[in-house]
């Protein structure tokens, strides 16, 4: 049981990521990841959603009728992304301001969705607690990282601390400001899929 | 007026466009751009229900949620705001709206109703349909910008997601390195795209 346990943790982190190989929840992996500090807080926020979600859909597993599990799924989600909402506003209210839509967009992220269909409908609400935990970590993991280089190359910071001294300020960084729009973010998390499939090759998909 | 609607739409469908520079409903972009046929498909059905949803959603805030907005049932309602509500709303009205579309082209259209087929009832979670609606919201549009900005983004997004399932198609005679095969080369092609839509980020309207 121990191990059945620290299986459903560890496995989203690298073999089953749910962004690099499940492809669920990118749009947010995406859009958020401009600055360090944002994406930490979104992180946070997706971490607690996909959880609780997990949990709750799997305590009311046995007495959702197939037909209109969807419905319900979506309703006890978009409860909790409103509690979170509403915490993000009351004490990371600048951040929150940032994050705008995006946190009303955990409600059609994949992943929770995904999850709560995929592994909350059939396994008991401790297990599935653990299993949006996991997921939810392997989603930070590649966010964390294409923040960290997007947030780093475009404008030399982390978390708002300079690292890199700008050419303009006299110092020798040139930022790149491609990394700072759309565009980078897609290449970043091109590359981190493939490294991701070098060292695990079973991940390659045929054509 | 008519050259306000017009310049929401061309910023709305190119400067701003939902999959390239926003990356919303990136899940279905990426998972349904194998086939031209079926991002046509796909498209589509996105363009319609965005057409639908945004406007009736922007009645809902306005009449129903906004601080002040139940000021029509009475004078002592006038101090309820339901605005928490919001998210929850939004996506059941999206859900309800791609059924009640469902059943009206399954009813008239029966054509284009088989021509969607699957994808219909998938947009319910697609986060461009419900992204749409909460930028209407935060942007504050009346109602016909809010008919006109879900005509346009939705048109956006069906343009890019054909474009990207045509290029793909290409990509079957290129020898692509093993590690980025699919998934990848696909994430690279859509920034390669979206280095070409920031062109249009320059244009003043």
């Amino acid at each position: 049981m121990a191990e059945m346990k620290s299986k459903v943790l560890l496995d989203p982190l690298f073999n089953n990521n749910p962004i690099a190989l499940q492809v669920l929840g990118i749009c947010s992996a995406l859009a958020v990841t401009t600055k360090m500090e944002v994406t930490l807080v979104m992180c946070v926020a997706v971490i607690a959603v996909i959880s609780l979600s997990n949990f709750s859909v799997s305590l009311l597993r046995n007495h959702i009728p197939p037909s209109i599990r969807i419905i319900v799924q979506l309703t006890i989600i978009a409860s909790l992304v409103i509690v979170t909402d509403q915490i993000l506003k009351a004490y990371v209210y600048e951040t929150s301001k940032q994050l705008s839509v995006f946190v009303g967009l955990i409600i059609t992220n994949c992943i929770v969705m995904g999850r709560a269909e995929a592994f909350a409908m059939q396994n008991g609400p401790f297990l599935s607690l653990i299993d949006g935990l996991g997921n939810g970590i392997g989603y930070s993991i590649i966010l964390l990282g294409t923040a960290f280089i997007r947030e780093l190359l475009a404008s030399g910071k982390l978390f708002g601390v300079e690292i890199f001294q700008l050419v303009h300020e006299g110092g020798w960084y040139t930022p790149n400001g491609l990394m700072g729009l759309s565009p980078g973010a897609f290449f970043i998390i091109g590359i981190f899929i493939w490294i991701l499939r070098v060292f695990k090759p079973d991940q390659v998909e045929e054509e | 007026m008519l050259e306000e609607y017009l310049s929401l739409l061309v910023k709305a469908i190119f400067v701003e466009n939902m999959a390239l520079a926003f990356f919303l409903g990136m899940c279905s972009f990426l998972a349904c751009s194998k086939k031209v046929e079926t991002a046509i498909g796909l498209g589509m059905a996105v363009v319609f229900v965005l057409v639908v949803t945004v406007p009736a959603n922007n009645l809902i805030y306005n009449y129903l949620l906004k601080p002040g907005a139940l000021a029509w049932v009475g004078p002592e309602w006038a101090q309820y705001d339901l605005s928490f509500l919001g998210f929850l709303s939004y996506i059941g009205t999206i859900a309800a709206m791609v059924q009640i579309v469902e059943m009206t082209l399954d009813r008239y259209v029966p054509k284009l109703y088989a021509a969607l087929g699957v994808f219909l009832p998938l947009i319910a979670v697609n986060c461009a349909i419900l992204g749409a609606s909460l930028w209407m919201v935060e942007r504050e549009y009346d109602l016909g910008q809010s008919l006109v900005f879900g005509l346009g983004s939705g048109i956006g997004w069906a343009m890019a997601i054909i474009a990207l399932a045509a290029i793909r198609e290409r990509m079957r005679y290129s020898n692509v390195p093993v590690g980025l095969r699919g998934l990848g080369i696909t994430f690279i092609l859509t920034g390669l795209m979206a280095i070409g839509f920031l062109a249009f980020s320059g244009i003043l309207l």
